[in-house]
């Protein structure tokens, strides 16, 4: 099966990409833009048909390479 | 005196390093990342370069490799492990030593001349060492070191701080911080000091006719050290 994984940076952490994206779309126009956190989206295939199993897999490689929890956080989705 | 220097592809300081640390007497090796093992060594250097394209977060990847688990063991058993600049990286996502590098923040890759100050002697790193302002190169786009407000009261009280960007003078205030790195800080320790990640290059400034020479008092005093 394939499990979806979306990394994002913690509330808090400083985020330039982001804040270049959302000072570009104010400056497009786009005014009502308050801000712009930016992430990182994995999709991974897993030879685990049990959702749950896969699932924890995942969440494992999440917390060992995916993601850097010193600043980001993840979503299994 | 032993050295090893580690290469990952996309390393790119292994060369300098490896010039500047037989300079100062040094018998160095290189050894590949794929190697089975790291021969019997008083230093093990992780160069700067860009390991593995850089690709998911810088040093992750490395951070992962085959040969790092013998690094790992070697630092964990009181060996002697300098990680520069990509170095750095990876010492900090193998968890070695704590916190992150990450994107300067304003957006810039920056290669420069800075200073940076000494702020810890206890150590086999700088015991002794000459001068402790030390004019070194960067060259980095993630060199803006971040870690929870716990991990830096405990560098603190540890003084496991060990050079922070400074003037030339060794003012290290905001305005002589290049990449927006907490605190200033351009390098630490872990907490037994026996590993050091630092984001200057001090094997850049080893010949006066090509740069400063700076870097001569680092390798000069480290292999003093060793001793």
């Amino acid at each position: 099966m394939k499990v979806k994984v979306i990394v994002t940076l913690k509330e808090g952490v400083l985020d330039p990409q982001g804040k270049a994206i959302q000072q570009t779309l104010n400056g497009m126009g786009f005014a009502e833009v308050n801000q712009v956190r930016q992430g990182k989206y994995f999709d991974i295939e897993v030879n685990i048909e049990d959702e749950k199993k896969a699932k924890s897999k995942v969440d494992e490689m999440c917390k060992k390479l995916l993601a850097n929890l010193v600043i980001e956080d993840y979503k299994i989705l | 005196m032993k050295s090893s220097v580690i290469i990952f592809p996309g390393s790119n300081c292994d060369r300098d390093m490896d010039v500047a640390l037989k300079k100062f007497g040094f018998k160095n090796q290189m050894v590949w990342h794929n190697d089975p093992r790291i021969p019997k060594s008083d230093l093990i250097v992780l160069p700067g370069g860009f390991s593995y394209g850089d690709y998911l977060r810088c040093g992750s990847i490395a951070a992962k490799s085959k040969i790092i688990k013998s690094v790992i063991e070697f630092a964990n058993s009181g060996g002697l492990v300098l990680g520069i600049c990509n170095g750095f990286q990876i010492l900090t996502e193998t968890g070695l030593l704590p916190g992150i590098l990450q994107q300067n923040k304003y957006q810039k890759f920056i290669c420069k001349n800075v200073y940076v100050k000494i702020n810890d002697k206890e150590n086999k790193y700088f015991k002794n060492i000459k001068k402790e302002i030390l004019e070194l190169h960067i060259a980095h786009n993630e060199g803006n070191y971040f870690c929870s407000e716990d991990e830096l009261k405990s560098l603190n009280d540890n003084n496991q701080i060990a050079v922070t960007y400074c003037n030339e003078n060794g003012n290290d205030a905001e305005e002589f911080n290049p990449n927006g790195a907490l605190k200033n800080i351009a390098g630490i320790f872990s907490k037994n000091k026996n590993i050091l990640g630092m984001m200057p290059h001090p094997e850049r400034m080893i010949d006066k006719c090509l740069s400063s020479n700076d870097g001569n008092f680092f390798f000069e005093n480290l292999i003093e050290n060793l001793k």
